[in-house]
């Protein structure tokens, strides 16, 4: 596979391949690293935002 | 038959589509729906809930990264629902990810801003993340479900 990298396109079997994950409450994020001889030379990283906070409870005026 | 003391949900929806106006502005000859984008923002700057307006301070830099950010997808209009007589909630969600494609983003950030570009750039929300970086790849930033409980804007009644 052909990966777009700070050095131009090169083929990944010439990288070092790096991924990982985070996943809490707010966010499920994977990121892949590709890395040439010790130097990162790609980062990608996908969010996927989960719940967010509810702007407020609106409430009609008693009377 | 009984009365309910309750805000009325169809009006959320409609604060969402700007159907009520009870000041003087805008004028809104349009019918149709804005545009809104998305920015980046560096993990230290200070975007929160007094940010009124898009501004580039603070803004991520870096290749393929255009100040102001990606335009929103706006597949889907707003919904509003009744789950009992006094509860409702309306909620809008962008249909689409934001994508920002091969860019190297060297300096940390977590946060976007959805702001109105229709409007004077004026803000809409604020989202944080988990510090990111990007080095020529591509930053997307997926959308919650877009539902009741989970929609990336949501107006409740509860």
């Amino acid at each position: 596979m052909i990966v777009t990298t700070t050095k131009g396109e090169m083929d990944d079997s010439l990288l070092e391949h790096r991924t990982g994950t985070v996943d809490n409450d707010n966010e499920a994020t994977t990121w892949t690293e590709y890395w040439l001889d010790g130097e990162l030379v790609h980062r990608s990283v996908h969010v996927t935002l989960k719940k967010m906070p509810i702007f407020a409870g609106a409430e009609a005026a008693s009377f | 038959m009984a009365n309910t003391q309750s805000m009325c949900t169809s009006f959320m929806g409609e604060l969402l589509t700007a159907t009520h106006n009870f000041g003087t502005a805008p004028i809104r000859a349009a019918t149709t729906a804005d545009t809104f984008k998305a920015a980046l923002y560096l993990s230290s700057a200070t975007i929160n809930a007094a940010t009124t307006v898009y501004s580039s301070t603070g803004e991520v830099t870096g290749t393929n990264y255009t100040a102001g950010g990606v335009t929103v997808t706006n597949g889907t209009a707003p919904i509003a629902t009744n789950s009992s007589a006094t509860a409702g909630v309306a909620y809008w969600t962008p249909s689409a990810s934001f994508v920002y494609t091969t860019v190297t983003l060297s300096t940390a950030f977590d946060t976007v801003l959805l702001y109105n570009s229709t409007q004077s750039n004026k803000a809409v929300s604020v989202h944080t993340f988990g510090s990111q970086t990007i080095t020529a790849g591509t930053f997307t930033l997926t959308m919650p479900s877009n539902t009741t409980t989970t929609a990336l804007l949501r107006l409740s009644t509860t």
